[in-house]
């Protein structure tokens, strides 16, 4: 839901716009000031830790699909998969928190 | 001593078709679905260097300078424009999914699928316009 909704605008902007130079990019000052907001913050903390789980979910789903991953190996592939967002998840708070 | 093996009082050995590695090729659905979960590697790509972009803006102006420039290099413009791509065939294949998953009755009749999806890109485009405002304005 995040990722349909809020991602692409971003990397539009983002990733194309900004860096092409077809739309002004905001300066790193009103930016930072932007970003340490509370509300912000708590922004993009959902826009990083929802898009986490749902490329650990799909891409573990994914593996077992198109590998025909039978039950025995499974669990390590969840395992990696979950482990992997839940470490950026921690990193992205961590990262939040520490900006001022 | 007696040892049991299969049937009849056993578990009955499973037989496994054996399917070809190629079989999301085999038919242009299968081929569609699994590109559409696949696009969620762009997803949590994309995450990540949401989190790094945070990071150079707490280093410091340099450290984000160096993030921007590091964004204007012609592997990242084609990353970009390729996961843009994608993004946008996850959203709208989501969006034309929404009505068979999403059934909403408004006083004892069945909201129209096109009213379902219609108002999922009108959220969209809204959302979208809320952020593209907020940066722009910056």
């Amino acid at each position: 839901m995040v990722s349909a909704l809020l991602f692409p605008i971003h990397v539009l902007l983002i990733g194309l716009a900004f860096p092409l130079g077809w739309l002004d990019a905001p300066d790193y000052e009103s930016l930072r000031s932007l970003v340490i907001h509370p509300i912000t913050r708590l922004y993009l903390f959902v826009f990083i830790f929802f898009p986490l789980f749902h490329w650990a979910h799909r891409f573990r789903y994914t593996i077992y699909d198109l590998f025909q991953i039978k039950h025995g190996a499974q669990q390590p592939i969840a395992f990696l998969c979950y482990g992997a967002a839940l470490l950026g998840t921690i990193f992205a708070a961590y990262t939040l928190l520490a900006i001022a | 001593m007696s040892v049991q093996t299969g049937s009849p009082s056993g578990p009955p050995e499973l037989y496994h078709r054996p399917m070809s590695f190629w079989w999301w090729l085999q038919k242009r659905a299968y081929f569609n679905f699994i590109l559409r979960e696949l696009t969620c590697v762009f997803v949590g790509v994309f995450a990540v260097i949401t989190i790094l972009q945070i990071r150079a803006l707490s280093q410091g102006p340099d450290a984000y300078a160096e993030f921007i420039n590091r964004l204007r290099t012609p592997g990242f413009i084609l990353f970009n424009t390729v996961g843009l791509a994608a993004l946008l065939f996850h959203a709208i294949t989501w969006f034309k999914a929404v009505p068979t998953t999403m059934i909403v009755r408004f006083g004892g009749t069945r909201v129209p699928d096109q009213v379902i999806a219609g108002l999922h890109y009108v959220g969209w485009m809204v959302v979208s316009v809320v952020v593209a405002w907020i940066l722009l304005l910056r």
